[in-house]
């Protein structure tokens, strides 16, 4: 708490340009400020200011190599931010670990799927709730009834989060054999699994035809509405970003470029010629 | 389908019921033939053997199987149960008790024995663990190969402690209380075993399963790794220790050079052998790679050359070792016999 005051003092009153947020009554979920890590000699991420508010579908974009994932693993502790601070609901995430800022609110994604591949479907999804079951060691290796409450609850619970997204029918089959598709809907089944107050989705759509790609939108948008919780996604596809984002920053060179709404960043001059070359270059 | 609701399923009481009576049916047959003059002595230390094998093997491919790190030195934890046990039995009247026929007044005693020996072989698999496990990487490895000698030499020079007869140094202890019998060894082994499963089937099994399938997913899901890995790491520590303990009550007689690195390596490859992460497979070649050299005994020089021959014959065959991954389940097969018998297959008729 300590450190939380003096960044406060540090940065008396977050800077409207910080949010992205259409509500700035509610204090937001994430804020990042002056977020920032060397590899090296290389700034891959510098200068990162970002606020999402609640129930705010956040995205992120940028050119391959704009260290869009390098946010990712900052936010959630993979690498150590070498400059920076990253505020949680309000809490400083200063010498968390991953676990911890799941535990604190933060579930996420991966660019290339990572599932627990030789386990079950079901058991996928209850790994990602054993926070929250309470069963000590010895109620499980001597089956007391707590084991038994706490494992049914937990099967309940994983199904209802299955059938969200239509996998109930696959809970026995090892995840390692699902049709990609059904393997990217699992991850999000995982990462909504330990109760987050905020998702991260690494490239999402990745690999996905035009009509898988508008499925998902429409999914995003339910997890938004059914879990009350905000989104922040890496996404290449702009139709799906500039069709379900409330807000969305523009990375390139490791610093954010622009920041807005969809139209103000359709119409931004910085983010063509990120995207596209400068008119003398195109010429 | 499995999940399809005509599926008939057993109850999980009964499943336990079940798996209860096997076990005590097994153990009714092995001791009728014991009586029965089937099992000489002979044989009977040789079950003995490989009842402490099974436990080695199997709390080994927790660490192999299950967590996927490769550790070393469990010959090593077997010294540290085997020693303490053997220590400790020594400093009680439990030696006459047994001499004068009345085992069941050493039993106290006896579970005494067995608890030092895992909290002692516990408390050094913590002490190794933890600042092995919280590495990514194989440094378990290294650090284990690294204890597990530095356990053996330790016992071969302090022979004695504060004025104190110890180790008895390369002397050997001699004179230990033969406290193992066939009965009490299949007792461990089957709560060994029952131990192992429980942990595995439980969230701790899980989380330790999903360490080993995707680290960084694990722990982007608030699965504290660390923590998971030296629980995985010690309950193979410590039943490593308790079949130490068996080992020392069996053999009366301890030697530092019964584990040295080979014989770690022969543990690990119990386990390769079994197939890594199935816990019948590691039964079934800790049972046929003890009682096998005892059959070909007129062969024993070339067993070395036959245990590698083997292993590269399996890596090029069947790199997943016997079983894969794959854990037999008796109620699982007897359930299934019912709905064949019902009519409907595991496949068909969905």
């Amino acid at each position: 708490m300590a450190r939380t005051r003096e960044i406060q003092k540090l940065y008396p009153q977050p800077s409207q340009n910080l949010f992205l947020a259409r509500d700035l009554d509610r204090p937001p979920v994430l804020e990042c400020r002056r977020l920032g890590i060397n590899f090296g000699g290389l700034e891959a991420v510098s200068e990162f200011d970002l606020a999402i508010g609640p129930t705010e579908i956040t995205g992120l974009i940028g050119p391959n190599g704009a260290g869009k994932t390098t946010v990712f693993n900052l936010l959630t502790k993979v690498y150590e931010p070498s400059r920076g601070s990253i505020l949680l609901n309000g809490r400083d995430t200063m010498g968390m670990t991953t676990a911890d800022l799941n535990k604190a609110g933060i579930a996420r994604t991966f660019q290339n799927i990572r599932l627990f591949r030789n386990m079950s479907v079901e058991d996928n999804v209850k790994v990602a709730m054993d926070n929250s079951i309470s069963c000590g060691l010895p109620s499980a290796i001597f089956r007391l009834p707590k084991y038994w409450k706490a494992e049914r609850h937990a099967h309940v619970r994983a199904m209802e989060l299955l059938s969200i997204f239509g996998l109930q029918g696959l809970a026995g089959a090892k995840a390692g054999s699902l049709p990609y598709g059904a393997q990217r809907r699992l991850e999000i089944v995982r990462a909504l699994a330990t109760k987050p107050s905020l998702l991260l989705l690494d490239e999402p759509a990745a690999g996905m035809n035009p009509a898988e790609t508008a499925e998902l939108m429409e999914t995003i948008g339910r997890i938004r509405d059914e879990f009350q919780i905000a989104i922040l996604l890496i996404e290449h596809d702009m139709n799906l970003v500039m069709g379900i984002c409330d807000g969305i920053a523009v990375l390139n060179f490791g610093r954010i470029i622009a920041k807005g709404t969809p139209e103000d960043i359709q119409n931004n001059p910085a983010v063509i010629e990120a995207y596209l070359g400068s008119r003398k270059e195109r010429s | 389908m499995k999940n399809d609701s005509s599926w008939i399923r057993i109850p999980m009481p009964v499943r336990y019921l079940i798996n209860i009576c096997l076990i005590a049916g097994l153990w009714l047959l092995i001791s009728s033939l014991v009586n029965a003059g089937v099992i000489t002595n002979y044989w009977k230390g040789i079950l003995i053997t490989v009842g402490i094998n099974i436990i080695l093997a199997a709390s080994l491919n927790i660490s192999v199987g299950y967590l996927g790190q490769l550790p070393l030195g469990h010959a090593g934890f077997m010294a540290v149960g085997a020693y303490s046990a053997a220590i400790y039995m020594k400093s009680t009247p439990a030696a006459e008790l047994i001499r004068s026929g009345s085992r069941s007044a050493a039993l106290p005693y006896l579970l005494a024995a067995i608890a030092i020996s895992a909290l002692v072989a516990g408390i050094f698999g913590i002490l190794i663990g933890i600042p092995a496990l919280r590495l990514k990487g194989d440094y378990l490895a290294i650090i284990t190969l690294g204890f597990g000698e530095i356990i053996r030499v330790t016992i071969t020079n302090i022979d004695s402690l504060l004025g104190f007869k110890f180790t008895y140094g390369a002397a050997g202890l001699a004179r230990i209380p033969k406290y193992t019998t066939l009965g009490n060894c299949f007792i461990m082994v089957v709560l060994s075993l029952g131990l192992i499963h429980m942990l595995m089937k439980s969230r701790f099994g899980r989380a330790i399963l999903a360490v080993r399938d995707n680290e960084i997913a694990a722990e982007s899901v608030g699965v504290n790794t660390t923590r998971y890995k030296t629980m995985a790491f010690v309950v193979s520590a410590m039943l490593a220790g308790i079949a130490g303990c068996l080992y020392a009550g069996y053999l009366g007689s301890l030697y530092p050079s019964t584990f040295k690195f080979m014989k770690s390596i022969e543990i690990l490859v119990m386990v390769v052998l079994g197939g890594m992460g199935s816990m019948l497979g590691s039964v079934i070649s800790a049972a046929v790679l003890t009682v096998l050299p005892e059959l070909l005994r007129a062969f024993s020089d070339y067993r070395m050359v036959a245990y590698s021959l083997l292993l590269v014959i399996m890596m090029i065959f069947r790199p997943t070792g016997l079983m894969g991954s794959y854990d037999f389940s008796m109620t699982g097969l007897i359930e299934e016999l019912i709905n064949r018998a019902a009519g409907r297959s595991a496949k068909g008729g969905q």
